[in-house]
């Protein structure tokens, strides 16, 4: 199968996957008891039924469910997410807002997976069974056995508590652009980052270790390189193939992450945002953002998919 | 005469016993003893594992202290007579007169891990606390591996558009990242107990189904699956007989793994505040109450042992697990590439 078409054939399963997607949002919001008008309006006990049906009959809620979900889908088809209930905020608005706040925090945590995974599986792997391989794969299962919840609570009482370097947590003041955000994210970009460092590194040393044992490496030594070319220039090449797949597949496990993170550092991106709105009931806020991450994952599958096989013919089936 | 002379004799051969093993398909016993010794071989690699013996052994431990921590009754009747955990795990200390101890109490030798915001004694909070954690754990796993294994069987073996719609389905799920799922679930449904397995079940099959399949795939092809289908073995059987025990022990390692998960997953509910009634002494709704002391501890200083322990119990617990799955995977492993020398001992 040519490059193209099988991106072709790839391109055209995301639309069934995004149907799906946009179902399962829809149908976790809708189909779970619990009213949002209840919650928007029971603090106010002077309330009338026909209160409750003009707040209904505004936010669309008085329609049989499958007309809500074409309604919703079509509007946001059309760039429409909805408002919020309780400020009448667009939807779209707030995940604009909230979103570079998250790839920031994302891509902090993503280039410190790639900076300590990287290396480290290379050394582990060149040095297998040996005291250095042994310590860095125990820290590899150590970081991805540890609840990133927890380690952003132990790095806030180590850093910011008792050697004071860094603020405990996101002050909201001044820009999210500025320099003390940037150092503010070292933090949170870690905790976020450590999962996906470990996984990605015990991925490179397996992949690395099982190309050190083929034929070609074996031709490259017996004609006389030294090893540092045959790891560096063979090796590494190879094996590097599968961990770009993987730093795509993980974008869902940073996404997942980071949920969790911003809550720890009270950092304003899509993750705190969520829990929010889910608090407050904000369906159209939950279901933009939820929508949102699975699009966002779609895409990175995708990618992920597409260089595997421009990187390597034999996946093209 | 002629026909007698040419008449080959056959000695030895009893037809009966050929119509006692009419049922061909029903005849494992070759096939028994391999997978069998195949299990028994990956379990005595395992023990020779100490990384991953220890992590059996922790978990063994923190799941007996979780049982043991408190008595168990089932409608009055008490089941569990022991209480290892010193104090009752929501009890207020400060209101009994005979305990010394108030909020934000240091880790003494009364109280090992302190006392908390409420003044319950921390040690025995966290013994108990296993008991949510661990027991949503096991069930989460075993309903999502149940479901898995089957969904994961029909799609690999009847492939086509069984499959096809199948493989949809999980591109779908694994559109969403699970505890995003089991989040928004949780805090539409109000989150307790069952809520909470429910929401990390719903979705939770899906990476079984998806890796059982890929297994199936490859162990199809083989010739004993071939031979149990040309001795006319139906479809069930060569399915739950043939190809599942052989291509089940990746499934068994991801299960172990995503114990793990769980475990955390349910962990990360209780802290965002979603997952059981706060106060309960579930290990992450225990840090979601401290979480507030860090950025101002009471008085001025601050009680790390509140969110050290609970924490710590959960790597812990974690970090075992993920042993017992890396030594499970490793045990079945060196299963693929045994040197030719060593097949022809066993």
């Amino acid at each position: 199968m040519s490059l193209r078409r099988f991106a072709i054939k790839r391109l055209l399963l995301v639309i069934p996957t995004l149907i799906g997607v946009s179902i399962i949002t829809f149908a976790l919001v809708h189909l779970t008891p619990g009213d949002p008008v209840d919650f928007i309006l029971d603090i106010d006990p002077e309330v009338t039924d026909a209160d409750r049906a003009a707040v209904r009959a505004e936010h669309g809620l008085d329609q049989p469910v499958y007309i809500q979900y074409i309604d919703w889908l079509t509007g946001m088809l059309q760039g429409d997410f909805g408002t919020e209930f309780a400020t009448g905020r667009d939807v779209g608005d707030i995940i604009a807002t909230r979103l570079p706040p998250t790839i920031m925090l994302g891509l902090f945590g993503w280039v410190f997976a790639i900076v300590i995974a990287v290396p480290t599986g290379i050394y582990a792997a060149m040095n297998r069974q040996k005291l250095g391989d042994d310590i860095s794969r125990f820290i590899a299962l150590a970081g991805i056995s540890i609840p990133n919840f927890w380690l952003g609570l132990m790095l806030i009482l180590i850093f910011a508590l008792w050697i004071d370097l860094w603020p405990a947590v996101y002050t909201g003041r001044g820009s999210v652009y500025s320099l003390d955000a940037l150092w503010f994210l070292i933090l949170p970009g870690v905790t976020v980052g450590t999962a996906s460092s470990a996984i990605m590194m015990r991925i490179m040393r397996q992949s690395m270790a099982e190309e050190m044992n083929k034929d070609y490496v074996t031709t490259a030594r017996a004609k006389g390189l030294p090893e540092r070319t045959v790891v560096l220039k063979h090796v590494l090449r190879n094996s590097l193939i599968s961990v770009v797949t993987v730093a795509a597949f993980l974008t869902a496990g940073i996404l997942a992450g980071s949920v969790v993170v911003e809550v720890v550092f009270a950092w304003p991106g899509l993750g705190f945002e969520l829990i929010e709105a889910v608090n407050t009931r904000e369906y159209y806020v939950v279901m933009g953002i939820t929508l949102f991450t699975g699009i966002a994952i779609i895409i990175a599958n995708l990618a992920a998919d597409l260089i595997y096989a421009v990187l390597d013919p034999r996946i093209r089936y | 005469m002629s026909t007698e002379r040419g008449r080959i004799q056959i000695t030895g051969f009893n037809p009966e016993r050929v119509e006692e093993r009419e049922q061909l398909s029903d005849w494992v016993g070759d096939t028994k003893g391999e997978s069998a010794s195949r299990y028994q071989r990956a379990w005595s690699r395992f023990k020779r594992n100490r990384t991953a013996m220890l992590g059996l052994v922790i978990v063994s431990t923190m799941v007996i202290l979780a049982i043991l921590a408190r008595p168990i009754s089932v409608y009055g009747t008490t089941v569990q007579p022991i209480s290892l955990a010193p104090y009752d795990p929501a009890a207020r200390l400060s209101l009994d007169p005979e305990v010394q101890a108030g909020t934000y109490d240091s880790p003494s030798w009364d109280h090992p891990m302190g006392t908390d915001n409420e003044a319950r004694d921390l040690f025995s909070r966290i013994l108990y606390g296993g008991r949510y954690s661990i027991s949503i754990g096991f069930v989460v796993v075993s309903l999502t591996l149940t479901v898995g294994i089957v969904v994961g069987s029909i799609a690999g073996y009847y492939g086509g558009w069984v499959d096809e719609i199948i493989m949809r389905l999980l591109d779908v799920i694994f559109a969403f990242p699970g505890l995003v799922l089991a989040l928004v679930l949780v805090a539409m449904l109000g989150g307790n107990y069952w809520t909470m397995v429910l929401a990390f079940s719903l979705f939770g099959w899906a990476g079984y189904a998806r890796l059982l399949r890929g297994e199936i795939l490859s162990v199809k092809e083989e010739e004993y699956v071939m031979a149990a289908k040309a001795m006319g073995a139906r479809d069930r059987r060569v399915i739950f007989r043939h190809v599942v025990p052989n291509a089940i022990p990746p499934v068994i390692v991801q299960a172990t793994l995503a114990l793990g998960t769980v475990v955390i997953g349910v962990a990360a509910l209780g802290f965002l505040g979603l997952g059981l009634a706060p106060g309960t002494a579930e290990w992450g709704t225990m840090l979601d109450a401290m979480q507030a002391t860090l950025i101002q501890g009471p008085g001025g200083t601050i009680p790390w042992w509140a969110t050290l322990y609970p924490g710590a119990a959960i790597f812990l617990f974690v970090m075992s697990i993920n042993m017992i799955g890396d030594g499970i995977n490793d045990a079945f492993d060196a299963q693929a590439d045994v040197k030719v020398g060593d097949q022809g001992g066993q």
